[in-house]
Protein backbone atom coordinates (compact mmCIF):
# COMPACT_ATOMS: atom_id res chain seq x y z
CA UNK A 1 0.00 0.00 0.00
CA UNK A 2 2.58 2.69 0.79
CA UNK A 3 6.26 2.71 -0.76
CA UNK A 4 8.72 1.10 1.27
CA UNK A 5 10.38 4.40 2.62
CA UNK A 6 7.31 5.85 3.61
CA UNK A 7 7.17 6.22 7.45
CA UNK A 8 4.08 5.19 8.11
CA UNK A 9 3.28 5.22 11.99
CA UNK A 10 5.55 8.53 12.15
CA UNK A 11 3.17 10.32 9.95
CA UNK A 12 0.12 9.44 11.42
CA UNK A 13 1.83 10.43 14.89
CA UNK A 14 2.21 14.19 12.99
CA UNK A 15 -1.04 14.25 11.87
CA UNK A 16 -1.89 13.60 15.03
CA UNK A 17 0.02 16.04 17.14
CA UNK A 18 -0.44 18.58 14.28
CA UNK A 19 -3.72 18.67 14.64
CA UNK A 20 -3.37 19.08 18.34
CA UNK A 21 -1.08 21.90 17.62
CA UNK A 22 -3.19 23.61 15.27
CA UNK A 23 -6.39 23.98 17.48
CA UNK A 24 -4.37 24.56 20.66
CA UNK A 25 -2.72 27.93 18.65
CA UNK A 26 -5.81 29.30 17.22
CA UNK A 27 -7.08 28.76 20.86
CA UNK A 28 -4.40 30.60 21.98
CA UNK A 29 -5.83 34.33 19.87
CA UNK A 30 -9.50 33.15 20.19
CA UNK A 31 -10.05 32.41 24.36
CA UNK A 32 -11.26 34.98 25.78
CA UNK A 33 -8.70 34.99 28.69
CA UNK A 34 -5.43 35.40 29.47
CA UNK A 35 -4.39 32.90 31.51
CA UNK A 36 -6.57 29.93 29.21
CA UNK A 37 -4.73 31.67 26.08
CA UNK A 38 -1.15 31.06 28.02
CA UNK A 39 -2.41 27.32 28.55
CA UNK A 40 -2.92 26.56 25.03
CA UNK A 41 -0.05 27.91 24.32
CA UNK A 42 1.62 25.16 26.71
CA UNK A 43 -0.76 22.95 24.75
CA UNK A 44 1.45 24.00 21.29
CA UNK A 45 4.96 23.97 22.91
CA UNK A 46 4.28 20.38 24.05
CA UNK A 47 3.16 19.26 20.90
CA UNK A 48 6.22 20.77 19.43
CA UNK A 49 8.57 18.58 22.08
CA UNK A 50 6.48 15.50 20.82
CA UNK A 51 7.49 16.56 17.55
CA UNK A 52 10.80 16.73 18.47
CA UNK A 53 10.63 12.84 19.53
CA UNK A 54 9.26 11.70 16.43
CA UNK A 55 12.13 13.35 14.90
CA UNK A 56 14.21 11.33 17.00
CA UNK A 57 16.10 14.68 18.80
CA UNK A 58 15.80 13.55 22.19
CA UNK A 59 17.73 16.03 23.38
CA UNK A 60 16.09 18.98 21.67
CA UNK A 61 12.37 17.63 22.97
CA UNK A 62 13.60 17.68 26.51
CA UNK A 63 15.25 21.08 25.88
CA UNK A 64 11.72 22.43 24.86
CA UNK A 65 10.23 21.30 28.01
CA UNK A 66 12.36 22.76 30.51
CA UNK A 67 13.03 25.88 28.54
CA UNK A 68 9.61 27.00 27.17
CA UNK A 69 7.00 25.09 29.60
CA UNK A 70 9.27 24.77 32.74
CA UNK A 71 10.30 28.09 32.49
CA UNK A 72 8.96 30.33 30.14
CA UNK A 73 5.82 29.93 30.19
CA UNK A 74 6.31 29.67 33.74
CA UNK A 75 7.06 33.67 34.08
CA UNK A 76 4.37 34.08 31.42
CA UNK A 77 1.44 32.89 33.46
CA UNK A 78 3.35 34.44 36.86
CA UNK A 79 3.75 37.84 35.18
CA UNK A 80 -0.14 37.84 34.11
CA UNK A 81 -1.21 36.09 37.68
CA UNK A 82 0.87 39.20 39.51
CA UNK A 83 -1.03 41.45 37.09
CA UNK A 84 -4.29 41.60 35.61
CA UNK A 85 -5.47 37.91 34.69
CA UNK A 86 -8.84 37.51 36.44
CA UNK A 87 -11.24 34.45 36.92
CA UNK A 88 -13.99 34.49 33.41
CA UNK A 89 -14.26 36.03 30.40
CA UNK A 90 -13.25 39.26 29.48
CA UNK A 91 -14.28 41.45 26.60
CA UNK A 92 -10.93 43.73 25.84
CA UNK A 93 -8.46 41.64 25.12
CA UNK A 94 -8.69 42.52 21.59
CA UNK A 95 -7.50 45.85 20.26
CA UNK A 96 -9.27 46.97 16.69
CA UNK A 97 -6.07 46.39 14.99
CA UNK A 98 -6.10 42.43 15.56
CA UNK A 99 -6.80 41.86 11.64
CA UNK A 100 -3.58 43.03 11.09
CA UNK A 101 -1.87 39.93 12.79
CA UNK A 102 -3.55 37.94 9.88
CA UNK A 103 -1.29 38.83 7.54
CA UNK A 104 2.22 39.20 9.42
CA UNK A 105 1.23 35.23 10.20
CA UNK A 106 0.99 33.88 6.55
CA UNK A 107 4.09 35.95 5.68
CA UNK A 108 5.95 34.72 8.71
CA UNK A 109 4.61 30.99 7.67
CA UNK A 110 5.33 31.65 3.59
CA UNK A 111 8.98 32.87 4.93
CA UNK A 112 9.34 29.88 7.23
CA UNK A 113 8.06 27.11 4.20
CA UNK A 114 10.44 28.53 1.96
CA UNK A 115 13.16 29.15 3.67
CA UNK A 116 12.73 25.26 5.06
CA UNK A 117 12.14 23.89 1.49
CA UNK A 118 14.97 25.51 -0.09
CA UNK A 119 17.23 24.03 2.68
CA UNK A 120 16.28 20.61 3.29
CA UNK A 121 13.28 19.98 0.26
CA UNK A 122 14.89 17.44 -1.04
CA UNK A 123 16.13 15.59 1.99
CA UNK A 124 14.58 12.62 3.88
CA UNK A 125 14.62 10.91 6.94
CA UNK A 126 16.26 7.83 6.37
CA UNK A 127 13.77 5.16 8.31
CA UNK A 128 16.45 4.02 10.59
CA UNK A 129 17.65 7.13 11.90
CA UNK A 130 19.09 6.85 15.10
CA UNK A 131 18.49 8.89 18.11
CA UNK A 132 21.27 11.50 17.99
CA UNK A 133 23.35 11.90 21.22
CA UNK A 134 23.62 14.83 23.24
CA UNK A 135 27.32 14.20 22.66
CA UNK A 136 26.90 14.44 18.76
CA UNK A 137 25.03 17.82 19.52
CA UNK A 138 27.45 19.62 22.02
CA UNK A 139 30.51 18.45 19.29
CA UNK A 140 28.72 20.50 16.54
CA UNK A 141 28.05 23.32 19.57
CA UNK A 142 31.61 23.60 20.38
CA UNK A 143 32.55 22.60 16.62
CA UNK A 144 31.12 24.35 13.93
CA UNK A 145 28.56 26.21 15.49
CA UNK A 146 30.72 27.90 18.52
CA UNK A 147 30.74 31.64 16.83
CA UNK A 148 26.89 31.43 16.48
CA UNK A 149 26.38 30.24 20.31
CA UNK A 150 28.82 33.13 21.31
CA UNK A 151 26.81 35.52 19.33
CA UNK A 152 23.60 34.16 20.95
CA UNK A 153 24.82 34.14 24.48
CA UNK A 154 26.00 37.91 23.65
CA UNK A 155 22.72 38.46 22.91
CA UNK A 156 21.02 36.91 26.11
CA UNK A 157 23.85 39.45 28.03
CA UNK A 158 22.52 42.03 26.98
CA UNK A 159 18.69 41.34 27.20
CA UNK A 160 19.07 40.51 30.95
CA UNK A 161 21.63 43.54 31.16
CA UNK A 162 18.73 45.80 29.84
CA UNK A 163 16.15 44.16 32.31
CA UNK A 164 18.01 45.05 35.02
CA UNK A 165 19.05 48.56 33.65
CA UNK A 166 14.63 49.19 32.67
CA UNK A 167 13.70 47.57 36.90
CA UNK A 168 16.00 49.31 38.74
CA UNK A 169 14.62 52.80 39.82
CA UNK A 170 17.56 54.63 41.50
CA UNK B 1 16.26 -6.50 27.72
CA UNK B 2 13.42 -5.07 30.07
CA UNK B 3 11.30 -6.96 33.05
CA UNK B 4 10.49 -9.35 30.26
CA UNK B 5 13.18 -11.16 30.37
CA UNK B 6 13.15 -11.69 34.14
CA UNK B 7 10.12 -13.46 34.13
CA UNK B 8 11.86 -15.43 31.13
CA UNK B 9 8.83 -15.12 29.21
CA UNK B 10 8.44 -13.63 25.76
CA UNK B 11 5.75 -11.38 26.61
CA UNK B 12 3.35 -9.44 23.83
CA UNK B 13 4.03 -5.98 23.59
CA UNK B 14 0.73 -5.29 25.49
CA UNK B 15 1.91 -7.56 28.09
CA UNK B 16 5.01 -5.76 28.70
CA UNK B 17 3.00 -2.17 28.69
CA UNK B 18 0.65 -3.22 31.37
CA UNK B 19 3.75 -4.65 33.41
CA UNK B 20 4.93 -1.11 33.33
CA UNK B 21 2.17 0.90 33.91
CA UNK B 22 1.65 -1.77 37.58
CA UNK B 23 5.25 -0.95 37.86
CA UNK B 24 4.93 2.43 37.58
CA UNK B 25 2.51 2.86 39.74
CA UNK B 26 3.98 0.63 42.50
CA UNK B 27 7.19 2.66 42.15
CA UNK B 28 4.99 5.71 42.86
CA UNK B 29 2.41 4.83 45.68
CA UNK B 30 4.95 2.45 47.42
CA UNK B 31 7.60 5.02 48.30
CA UNK B 32 4.53 7.50 48.67
CA UNK B 33 2.74 5.79 51.34
CA UNK B 34 5.79 4.32 53.17
CA UNK B 35 7.36 8.04 53.61
CA UNK B 36 3.56 8.95 55.16
CA UNK B 37 3.73 6.09 57.52
CA UNK B 38 7.41 5.79 58.83
CA UNK B 39 8.05 9.52 59.07
CA UNK B 40 5.00 11.97 58.61
CA UNK B 41 3.00 9.86 61.28
CA UNK B 42 5.98 7.78 63.13
CA UNK B 43 9.04 9.74 63.33
CA UNK B 44 7.52 13.18 63.68
CA UNK B 45 5.12 11.67 66.58
CA UNK B 46 8.77 10.13 68.17
CA UNK B 47 10.49 13.83 67.80
CA UNK B 48 7.47 15.33 69.14
CA UNK B 49 7.30 12.64 72.25
CA UNK B 50 4.11 11.27 71.01
CA UNK B 51 2.65 8.01 69.23
CA UNK B 52 0.86 8.68 66.87
CA UNK B 53 -1.92 6.90 64.87
CA UNK B 54 -1.92 3.25 66.91
CA UNK B 55 -5.49 1.98 66.68
CA UNK B 56 -5.65 1.23 62.96
CA UNK B 57 -3.89 -2.36 62.19
CA UNK B 58 -0.75 -3.16 64.25
CA UNK B 59 1.24 0.62 65.51
CA UNK B 60 -1.31 2.19 63.53
CA UNK B 61 0.08 0.48 59.98
CA UNK B 62 -3.39 0.94 58.46
CA UNK B 63 -4.15 4.33 59.40
CA UNK B 64 -3.16 5.50 55.79
CA UNK B 65 -6.13 2.74 54.42
CA UNK B 66 -8.44 4.77 56.76
CA UNK B 67 -7.15 8.50 55.58
CA UNK B 68 -7.51 7.22 51.64
CA UNK B 69 -11.37 6.35 52.92
CA UNK B 70 -11.93 9.39 54.52
CA UNK B 71 -10.64 11.70 52.01
CA UNK B 72 -12.51 9.58 49.01
CA UNK B 73 -16.11 9.70 50.80
CA UNK B 74 -16.01 13.64 50.84
CA UNK B 75 -18.04 15.84 49.02
CA UNK B 76 -16.35 16.79 46.17
CA UNK B 77 -16.09 21.16 46.81
CA UNK B 78 -15.13 23.85 44.74
CA UNK B 79 -15.46 27.72 45.30
CA UNK B 80 -18.00 29.15 43.17
CA UNK B 81 -16.29 32.01 41.90
CA UNK B 82 -13.64 29.04 40.84
CA UNK B 83 -12.44 28.57 37.11
CA UNK B 84 -13.65 25.05 37.53
CA UNK B 85 -11.73 23.24 34.89
CA UNK B 86 -8.21 24.61 35.15
CA UNK B 87 -9.10 24.00 39.46
CA UNK B 88 -9.92 20.44 38.20
CA UNK B 89 -6.77 20.32 35.67
CA UNK B 90 -4.57 21.37 38.37
CA UNK B 91 -3.72 18.45 40.75
CA UNK B 92 -3.57 16.16 37.88
CA UNK B 93 -0.98 17.84 36.35
CA UNK B 94 1.19 17.66 39.67
CA UNK B 95 0.36 14.04 39.56
CA UNK B 96 1.16 13.60 35.89
CA UNK B 97 4.76 14.90 36.99
CA UNK B 98 5.44 12.17 39.12
CA UNK B 99 4.90 9.55 37.32
CA UNK B 100 6.92 11.29 34.24
CA UNK B 101 9.39 11.54 36.45
CA UNK B 102 9.66 8.21 37.74
CA UNK B 103 10.06 6.40 34.46
CA UNK B 104 13.82 6.95 34.15
CA UNK B 105 14.92 5.73 37.59
CA UNK B 106 16.76 2.25 36.79
CA UNK B 107 15.68 -0.28 39.15
CA UNK B 108 18.04 -2.81 38.52
CA UNK B 109 19.92 -4.29 34.97
CA UNK B 110 17.54 -5.32 33.66
CA UNK B 111 14.74 -3.85 35.65
CA UNK B 112 14.08 -0.75 34.13
CA UNK B 113 11.49 1.09 31.89
CA UNK B 114 13.24 3.43 29.59
CA UNK B 115 17.09 3.71 29.01
CA UNK B 116 16.86 7.24 27.97
CA UNK B 117 20.19 8.58 26.48
CA UNK B 118 19.54 12.00 28.46
CA UNK B 119 17.82 10.47 31.55
CA UNK B 120 18.81 13.19 33.95
CA UNK B 121 18.27 15.56 31.82
CA UNK B 122 14.55 14.67 31.14
CA UNK B 123 14.04 14.19 34.89
CA UNK B 124 15.12 17.89 35.49
CA UNK B 125 12.88 18.98 32.73
CA UNK B 126 9.74 16.86 33.74
CA UNK B 127 9.86 17.75 37.31
CA UNK B 128 9.45 21.65 36.19
CA UNK B 129 6.42 20.97 34.92
CA UNK B 130 4.73 20.28 38.19
CA UNK B 131 5.00 24.29 38.58
CA UNK B 132 2.58 24.89 35.64
CA UNK B 133 -0.04 22.73 38.06
CA UNK B 134 0.68 24.29 41.20
CA UNK B 135 0.63 27.71 39.48
CA UNK B 136 -2.49 27.46 38.05
CA UNK B 137 -4.29 25.84 41.15
CA UNK B 138 -3.44 28.80 43.09
CA UNK B 139 -4.94 31.07 40.85
CA UNK B 140 -8.10 29.05 39.43
CA UNK B 141 -9.15 28.48 43.48
CA UNK B 142 -10.56 31.99 43.35
CA UNK B 143 -9.04 33.10 46.58
CA UNK B 144 -6.39 35.55 47.25
CA UNK B 145 -4.18 33.09 50.15
CA UNK B 146 -4.77 30.53 47.36
CA UNK B 147 -2.98 33.07 44.21
CA UNK B 148 -0.53 34.12 47.26
CA UNK B 149 0.74 30.24 47.82
CA UNK B 150 0.52 30.04 43.58
CA UNK B 151 2.89 33.13 43.14
CA UNK B 152 5.10 32.19 46.17
CA UNK B 153 5.88 28.55 44.67
CA UNK B 154 6.64 29.59 41.37
CA UNK B 155 8.99 31.65 42.50
CA UNK B 156 10.45 29.65 44.51
CA UNK B 157 10.52 26.77 42.44
CA UNK B 158 12.18 28.44 39.61
CA UNK B 159 15.01 29.77 41.93
CA UNK B 160 15.59 26.25 43.19
CA UNK B 161 15.80 24.59 39.61
CA UNK B 162 18.73 26.19 38.87
CA UNK B 163 21.05 24.83 41.54
CA UNK B 164 19.45 21.59 41.54
CA UNK B 165 20.26 21.26 37.03
CA UNK B 166 23.84 22.93 38.39
CA UNK B 167 25.17 20.39 41.11
CA UNK B 168 23.82 17.49 38.52
CA UNK B 169 26.18 18.95 35.77
CA UNK B 170 29.07 17.97 38.58
CA UNK B 171 28.24 14.15 38.56
CA UNK B 172 27.50 14.65 34.54
CA UNK B 173 30.95 15.78 34.04
CA UNK B 174 32.79 12.60 36.08
CA UNK B 175 30.68 10.13 34.77
CA UNK B 176 30.57 11.47 31.43
CA UNK B 177 26.96 10.62 30.47
CA UNK B 178 23.72 11.47 31.57
CA UNK B 179 22.11 7.96 31.32
CA UNK B 180 21.07 7.49 34.72
CA UNK B 181 21.40 3.45 33.86
CA UNK B 182 25.01 4.45 33.03
CA UNK B 183 25.75 6.88 35.99
CA UNK B 184 24.82 3.95 37.97
CA UNK B 185 27.65 1.59 36.61
CA UNK B 186 30.13 4.37 36.57
CA UNK B 187 30.37 4.53 40.20
CA UNK B 188 30.40 0.85 40.99
CA UNK B 189 32.34 -0.11 38.55
CA UNK B 190 34.95 2.39 39.16
CA UNK B 191 37.64 2.36 42.22
CA UNK B 192 38.84 5.28 44.49
CA UNK B 193 42.57 5.40 44.29
CA UNK B 194 42.85 1.78 43.38
CA UNK B 195 40.77 0.50 46.16
CA UNK B 196 37.64 -0.29 44.51
CA UNK B 197 35.68 -2.33 47.83
CA UNK B 198 33.50 0.62 47.64
CA UNK B 199 33.14 1.59 43.99
CA UNK B 200 33.09 5.29 43.33
CA UNK B 201 29.81 6.74 44.40
CA UNK B 202 29.85 10.08 43.88
CA UNK B 203 28.77 11.23 47.32
CA UNK B 204 32.39 11.55 47.96
CA UNK B 205 33.90 12.91 45.00
CA UNK B 206 30.62 15.14 44.33
CA UNK B 207 29.86 16.23 48.18
CA UNK B 208 29.37 20.19 47.64
CA UNK B 209 27.15 18.85 44.74
CA UNK B 210 25.62 16.28 46.91
CA UNK B 211 24.54 18.61 49.71
CA UNK B 212 23.44 21.62 46.93
CA UNK B 213 21.42 19.12 45.05
CA UNK B 214 19.50 17.94 48.71
CA UNK B 215 19.05 21.77 49.22
CA UNK B 216 17.88 22.21 46.20
CA UNK B 217 15.36 18.79 46.60
CA UNK B 218 14.28 20.43 49.84
CA UNK B 219 13.27 23.41 48.34
CA UNK B 220 11.54 21.58 45.31
CA UNK B 221 8.98 19.44 47.19
CA UNK B 222 8.36 22.99 49.37
CA UNK B 223 9.33 21.31 52.55
CA UNK B 224 10.16 22.98 55.32
CA UNK B 225 12.36 25.08 55.88
CA UNK B 226 11.52 26.01 52.42
CA UNK B 227 7.30 25.99 53.02
CA UNK B 228 6.40 29.55 51.83
CA UNK B 229 4.47 28.61 49.85
CA UNK B 230 2.03 27.24 52.13
CA UNK B 231 3.14 28.55 54.57
CA UNK B 232 0.08 27.94 57.39
CA UNK B 233 0.44 30.80 59.63
CA UNK B 234 0.16 33.23 56.97
CA UNK B 235 -1.10 31.50 53.52
CA UNK B 236 -4.07 29.22 55.61
CA UNK B 237 -2.24 26.08 53.04
CA UNK B 238 -1.40 28.07 50.26
CA UNK B 239 -2.29 26.70 46.88
CA UNK B 240 -4.23 23.87 48.75
CA UNK B 241 -6.19 26.27 50.52
CA UNK B 242 -9.76 25.51 48.46
CA UNK B 243 -8.74 21.70 47.32
CA UNK B 244 -10.65 19.03 49.68
CA UNK B 245 -11.53 15.30 49.64
CA UNK B 246 -10.26 13.68 46.18
CA UNK B 247 -8.30 16.52 44.97
CA UNK B 248 -6.28 16.74 48.11
CA UNK B 249 -5.33 13.63 48.20
CA UNK B 250 -4.03 14.12 44.96
CA UNK B 251 -1.79 16.66 45.65
CA UNK B 252 -1.00 14.76 48.89
CA UNK B 253 0.19 11.87 47.32
CA UNK B 254 1.71 14.03 44.64
CA UNK B 255 4.10 15.74 47.12
CA UNK B 256 5.23 12.55 48.86
CA UNK B 257 5.74 10.33 45.94
CA UNK B 258 7.67 13.16 44.36
CA UNK B 259 9.65 13.60 47.84
CA UNK B 260 10.42 9.58 47.48
CA UNK B 261 10.83 10.11 43.31
CA UNK B 262 13.56 12.50 44.01
CA UNK B 263 15.34 10.74 46.78
CA UNK B 264 15.64 7.97 44.29
CA UNK B 265 17.28 9.83 41.71
CA UNK B 266 19.52 11.36 44.30
CA UNK B 267 20.99 8.23 45.07
CA UNK B 268 20.84 6.91 41.33
CA UNK B 269 23.30 9.99 41.29
CA UNK B 270 25.20 10.00 44.16
CA UNK B 271 24.97 6.94 46.15
CA UNK B 272 25.36 4.43 43.55
CA UNK B 273 21.56 3.34 42.71
CA UNK B 274 20.76 -0.22 42.52
CA UNK B 275 23.79 -1.28 42.43
CA UNK B 276 26.88 -2.94 45.11
CA UNK B 277 29.74 -2.04 44.07
CA UNK B 278 31.05 -4.45 41.34
CA UNK B 279 34.48 -5.74 42.60
CA UNK B 280 31.94 -8.06 45.62
CA UNK B 281 31.27 -10.19 42.80
CA UNK B 282 33.58 -9.97 40.30
CA UNK B 283 31.73 -8.06 37.79
CA UNK B 284 32.93 -6.43 35.06
CA UNK B 285 30.41 -4.95 32.91
CA UNK B 286 26.56 -4.73 33.07
CA UNK B 287 26.00 -8.58 31.20
CA UNK B 288 28.09 -9.77 33.61
CA UNK B 289 25.19 -8.46 36.54
CA UNK B 290 24.17 -12.01 37.64
CA UNK B 291 20.06 -11.46 36.94
CA UNK B 292 19.28 -11.88 41.23
CA UNK B 293 20.56 -8.10 41.15
CA UNK B 294 16.98 -7.56 39.51
CA UNK B 295 14.74 -8.41 42.51
CA UNK B 296 17.43 -7.49 44.85
CA UNK B 297 18.55 -3.89 42.89
CA UNK B 298 14.75 -2.74 43.51
CA UNK B 299 15.27 -3.45 47.42
CA UNK B 300 18.79 -1.64 47.45
CA UNK B 301 17.78 1.44 45.71
CA UNK B 302 14.60 1.56 48.10
CA UNK B 303 16.63 1.35 51.21
CA UNK B 304 19.04 4.26 50.32
CA UNK B 305 15.96 5.89 48.66
CA UNK B 306 14.48 6.20 52.81
CA UNK B 307 18.03 6.80 53.95
CA UNK B 308 17.33 9.81 52.24
CA UNK B 309 14.15 10.80 52.71
CA UNK B 310 14.82 10.19 56.61
CA UNK B 311 17.43 13.01 55.64
CA UNK B 312 14.45 15.47 54.22
CA UNK B 313 11.84 14.49 57.07
CA UNK B 314 14.72 15.43 59.86
CA UNK B 315 15.49 18.52 58.43
CA UNK B 316 11.85 19.11 57.84
CA UNK B 317 10.76 18.44 61.81
CA UNK B 318 13.99 20.23 62.68
CA UNK B 319 14.00 23.77 60.84
CA UNK B 320 11.92 26.78 61.51
CA UNK B 321 10.66 28.38 58.21
CA UNK B 322 12.81 30.96 55.73
CA UNK B 323 11.64 34.62 55.41
CA UNK B 324 10.78 35.06 51.18
CA UNK B 325 13.68 37.05 50.55
CA UNK B 326 16.40 35.08 52.62
CA UNK B 327 14.67 31.64 50.53
CA UNK B 328 15.50 33.64 47.27
CA UNK B 329 18.64 35.24 48.11
CA UNK B 330 20.32 31.73 49.34
CA UNK B 331 19.15 30.13 46.40
CA UNK B 332 20.61 33.26 43.89
CA UNK B 333 23.84 34.37 46.31
CA UNK B 334 24.83 31.28 48.16
CA UNK B 335 23.62 27.65 45.92
CA UNK B 336 23.96 28.95 42.37
CA UNK B 337 27.20 30.45 43.33
CA UNK B 338 28.98 27.09 45.03
CA UNK B 339 27.50 24.74 42.58
CA UNK B 340 29.10 27.14 39.74
CA UNK B 341 32.56 26.78 41.57
CA UNK B 342 31.94 23.07 41.97
CA UNK B 343 31.49 22.69 38.34
CA UNK B 344 34.87 24.49 37.44
CA UNK B 345 36.73 22.63 39.84
CA UNK B 346 34.92 19.25 38.93
CA UNK B 347 35.77 19.87 34.80
CA UNK B 348 39.66 21.01 35.60
CA UNK B 349 40.25 17.82 37.64
CA UNK B 350 38.33 15.15 34.84
CA UNK B 351 40.63 17.15 32.48
CA UNK B 352 43.69 16.64 34.89
CA UNK B 353 43.05 13.12 35.67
Amino acid sequence: MFASDVLVAQNIGFAILATIMVIGALRVVTTSNVVHAALWLVVVLAGAAAQYVLLAAEFVAITQVLVYIGAVMVLFLFGTMLTRARIGAESDLNNKNWFLGIPVAVALFVAMAIALDSGFGSQKMPADSAVATTQEISDQIFGPYLLPFWALSFVLLAAVVGAIVLARRD
Amino acid sequence: MNLATLLSADLPYWAQSLLRVLGGLVAVLLPAGTVVYLFLFKMMSFMQSRLGPMEAGPQGSMQLFAEVGKWLQKEDIYPARADKFIFKLAPLIVLASTFLLVVVVPFGPDALFTNFEAGVFYALAVSSVSVLGILIAGWASANKYSLLGGLRAAGQLIAYELPMVLAVVGVVIQAGTMNLQQIVLAQNADSMFGFSGLGNPYVITQFVGFIVFMIAVQAELTQTPFDMPIAESELVSGYMTEYSGFRFLIFFIGEFATAGVFSMIASVLFLGGWAVPFSWFGWTTIDSIDNWMNIVGPLILFTKMIVIVFFIMWVRFSFPRFREDQLQKFAWKVLIPVSLANIMVTAILKVAF
